[in-house]
């Protein structure tokens, strides 16, 4: 934090002094900061947990997207990179937990019993009674859409 | 001081509330010594022996003087009114010390500098941990206060306990502010160097220092200033349902009396929740500089999870009011909205899980879980002890009926808390047993909640048209047939003319057949009551809304859910980005737009104590000039902070959203932007506008509700086939 704030103070003495760095100008180095951000939005550095690489400001994340770059000039591919830093790092620099199955498993089998629970469910309570029955196989014979029956219904209460 | 006496109103307080806890506790001796007694046979399990239990039920019967009660009531009630004074008075002289520099207090250091406006150091109140504990016991307090104010008589039974419950609450959250987040404690310099004490320490002197650290700019947002006061006004209305059904668990009252005493409530108490999430999205939109505006982020998702709960809550109750069915499941749900409030509330200020959120961080957590374990165990007990009168009055007779499609919603609100929770805590879990940290981000909760979503929104298609009691295939059919048509049609136009990306194009689909079933729907009712009445379409459009707002209000706002649906599909799906280092006069391409960077000035902003760099960028699109936007980098002294504001043009066809990036060499000659091309994202804003104006609907006081929640369960009786909510 202290380094980002140093740097920070230290770009603006500049820009005020009239001390300007040069830039990196647009001649779409290679490779560009869209290839290096495909990479670095998958990543999260141990540091500042909930923010992706490719936006998060601190200096040592500008160091990691940097050595991105230079991984990917050397002409390593994305995988080879997120390995990178997964060895160095260990699993938390990815986005989702490596191990898919442990991670999606539980809620998914704690999802199942919910709707095998609300199924078991449905089976104890739908036990149509004669009178709702009754009502059940007058209902095809109704000449009135039963909607705007409703209407009218609710419109004679209202007179 | 000023601060010492802050402190000692803030234990006053706390005092009064438990006293007010234990007045209305043993106004019911009675009900306590039947409640002791039938424990019985269960506490047997527990191995709570018998003698003392019998005793203390016999010593309790002894002290059931009526005339007794009522004055103890009396008195329990009269201090719980006290504690709100008494809370404003603290929260009170806490702005006098924000509000007139006393950095000599930690909390007034922290938050608040010389630089900043009055309007923001009075805000800084709820920008820190200790001040927002205060703030949310303050709400809390205002709210129990306004139960009890209003119709002390009508809900005499149940108000003993809601104090009970309310109390604890605020008890608690007072308790934390006293023994461990004291917004009064102030620095004084010992032996062992300045440190913040509540009391002081022998042989110190009391410090001073000459400014403060001022308020985190992030927080300085107008967002960020009313977000969290819609939150906790979320968290806090949501207590009210939950005391009354705590209060219906011990006395006995287990039908329907307190979800219709507390319907509103909960409403209102949604529509804050979800306000207050709709704005902190908009802030991060607005101020965090990533292109989004939901990033799974823990605290996001911990604010989410009592809205997926009351969500799923508001939707249950209606079968206990029609059918007197689930009543079991809608008191599981408030305990577990109350529980998921807490738990927001401690995954924010505990520090547990750190995320950007979490800008405040102490040792509180475990007294946090263990409030939380305490409260849920209990209310759970309390449902296992009335288990038998919670039964269902009627039962289900189709799996298309109302009732059964809402059963299924609850299953699929359910499982996206599911899959929060454990995104939430997996880290943790991962970290205890394997002792490898993760990352639960953005990638699981898409692909985990996708579908779930998408199911959701098919069911909001659905549900409108079935019957309470009854509905077929063919009955449901008949209803939707039209608007399948429709919705099909618009998806052929959007496949034409749009995208041709599978996902997004089930998801457009299923947006259509909403909005064409809810509008169809509304349309038909309309008509009908045209006919008969001989009115115009606008009258009899509000004459129905007017004779039925949660029925009309909630389909507003399931067409503004939709709306926003369009906004987030857009976003997932469709968001584009490009990144460059530009000299003046050069241009980044994306989208069609072309971002050609103009000038960029620097300035220093004193009295405010900002630094800001400001770009100019001229924007064309296909080669036509649309305008410039105005990127820029505001770097706070006082906190040592930057703040990126995006500029951003913004259509209900896509967002031009265009960064000056603060990690790279900003000069005259030569900048980083960082361009975003949002499409649809705008829908979402209006959506939640729609949605605001949807819950006030359905919210809205209405004349007849007091006479409803005498009638007990007449209606729950009528025959099948009436779809009226």
């Amino acid at each position: 934090m202290q380094a980002r704030i140093t740097f920070h103070f230290l770009l603006f003495t500049l820009f005020v002094a009239g001390l300007w760095v040069t830039p990196v100008y647009a001649q779409e180095p290679t490779p560009s900061d869209d290839d290096v951000n495909r990479i670095a939005k998958q990543l999260y550095c141990p540091v500042c947990e909930s923010t992706p690489l490719d936006v998060c400001p601190t200096e040592a994340c500008r160091q990691w997207r940097d050595l991105i770059r230079t991984m990917l000039t050397e002409g390593k591919s994305e995988a080879e990179i997120k390995q990178y830093f997964v060895a160095q790092y260990g699993d938390r620099v990815l986005a989702e937990p490596p191990n898919r199955l442990a991670s999606y498993l539980i809620p998914a089998i704690a999802i199942l019993l919910g709707a095998l629970f609300l199924a078991r469910g449905f089976q104890m309570w739908i036990k149509p009674s004669t009178a709702e029955a009754a009502a059940t196989s007058a209902e095809p014979q109704q000449p009135v859409d039963p909607y705007i029956a409703r209407i009218e219904e609710e419109l004679k209460k209202q007179k | 001081m000023i601060a010492n006496f802050g402190f000692g109103v803030l234990v006053v307080s706390w005092v009064v509330t438990l006293y007010s806890v234990f007045a209305a506790s043993f106004s019911n001796t009675k009900g306590l010594a039947v409640l002791v007694r039938n424990l019985g046979g269960r506490s047997k399990l527990l191995g709570v022996s018998e003698m003392p239990r019998s005793r203390l039920a016999d010593w309790l019967e002894k002290r059931s003087d009526p005339q007794n009660a009522a004055a103890m009531v009396e008195s329990a009630r009269r201090a719980m009114l006290l504690t709100w004074p008494l809370l404003t008075l603290t929260a009170g002289i806490l702005i006098y010390l924000l509000t007139h520099n006393h950095y000599e207090v930690k909390f007034v250091y922290e938050v608040t500098s010389r630089s900043m406006p009055t309007y923001l150091k009075i805000t800084a109140w709820w920008g820190g941990q200790s001040g927002s504990l205060l703030f949310w016991s303050w709400l809390m307090s205002a709210f129990a206060s306004l139960v009890t104010l209003r119709k002390w008589d009508r809900d005499r039974e149940f108000l003993p306990w809601v104090i009970v419950v309310a109390c604890i609450t605020i008890a608690f959250f007072v308790g934390m502010n006293i023994f461990f987040e004291n917004p009064f404690a102030q620095f004084y310099e010992t032996f062992n160097g300045v440190d913040a004490y509540t009391f002081q320490p022998a042989n110190s002197t009391l410090v001073t220092p000459a400014d403060g650290r001022g308020l985190n700019p992030l927080l300085r947002h107008p967002g960020m200033v009313i977000h969290p006061p819609m939150l906790y006004l979320g968290f806090v209305s949501f207590v009210i349902p939950y005391a009354f059904a705590i209060a219906a668990l011990i006395t006995g009252r287990t039908d329907d009396r307190w979800i219709r005493l507390t319907r509103r409530w909960a409403l209102w108490a949604w529509l804050f929740l979800s306000f207050g999430l709709v704005l902190g999205s908009r802030w991060a939109y607005d101020v965090l500089g990533w292109g989004g505006f939901w990033g799974w982020d823990p605290v996001e998702i911990a604010a989410f999870m009592p809205w997926l709960t009351g969500t799923a809550f508001l939707h249950s109750v209606m079968i206990q009011e029609k059918r007197g069915m689930l009543k079991h499941w809608n008191m599981l749900l408030i305990i577990l909205t109350y529980s998921l409030v807490i738990f927001g509330t401690f995954l924010t200020r505990s520090g547990v899980l750190s995320s950007v959120h979490a800008f405040a961080q102490s040792a509180i957590g475990p007294f946090f879980f263990g409030f939380i374990g305490l409260s849920l165990i209990t209310s759970v007990a309390l449902i296992f002890y009335r288990w038998s009168d919670l039964r269902s009055e009627t039962q289900m007779t189709s799996m298309l009926s109302r009732e059964a499609l809402f059963l299924l919603n609850n299953l699929l609100f359910m499982s996206i808390l599911v899959v929060c929770f454990w995104g939430v805590i997996y880290p943790l879990i991962s970290e205890l047993f394997t002792g490898a940290k993760v990352t639960v981000g953005p990638p699981f909760y898409e692909r985990a909640t996708a579908p779930i979503f998408a199911s959701l929104m098919f069911l909001m298609g659905v549900a409108p048209l079935s019957a309470w009691g009854h509905s077929t295939v063919k009955t449901l059919g008949r209803a939707m047939w039209k608007s399948i048509l429709g919705a099909a049609a618009i998806t052929v136009l959007i496949y034409l003319t749009y995208t041709h990306n599978i996902g997004a194009l089930i998801g457009f689909f299923i947006v259509a057949l909403v909005i064409l079933v809810t509008i169809y729907e509304y349309l038909r009712g309309a008509v009908a009551r045209q006919r008969s009445q001989s009115e115009n379409i606008f009258s009899a459009l509000w004459t129905l809304t007017g004779r039925n707002r949660r029925r009309y209000g909630g389909y507003i706002i399931h067409i503004s859910m939709m709306l926003m649906a369009i906004g987030i599909i857009g976003i997932e799906v469709f968001q584009t980005e490009t990144q460059g280092t530009l000299a003046q006069g050069q241009s980044l391409n994306i989208a069609g737009y072309e971002v050609r960077f103009k000038e960029i000035a620097s300035w220093d902003n004193q009295p405010a104590g900002v630094n800001y760099t400001r770009s100019v960028v001229d924007i064309y699109k296909d080669g036509k000039y649309l305008g410039q936007l105005t990127p820029r980098i505001d770097y706070y002294f006082d906190s040592q902070q930057t703040m990126t504001i995006p500029g951003n043009r913004s259509t209900f066809k896509d967002d031009l959203y265009i960064l000056l990036v603060d990690w790279e060499p900003v000069t005259s000659t030569g900048a980083t932007f960082k361009v975003y091309v949002n499409p649809l994202v705008n829908w979402l804003w209006l959506g939640s506008l729609l949605f605001l104006a949807g819950v006030i609907i359905a919210a809205w006081p209405d004349k007849e509700v007091e006479g409803v929640a005498v009638k007990v369960r007449a209606r729950a009786q009528q025959p099948s086939g009436s779809a009226a909510d």
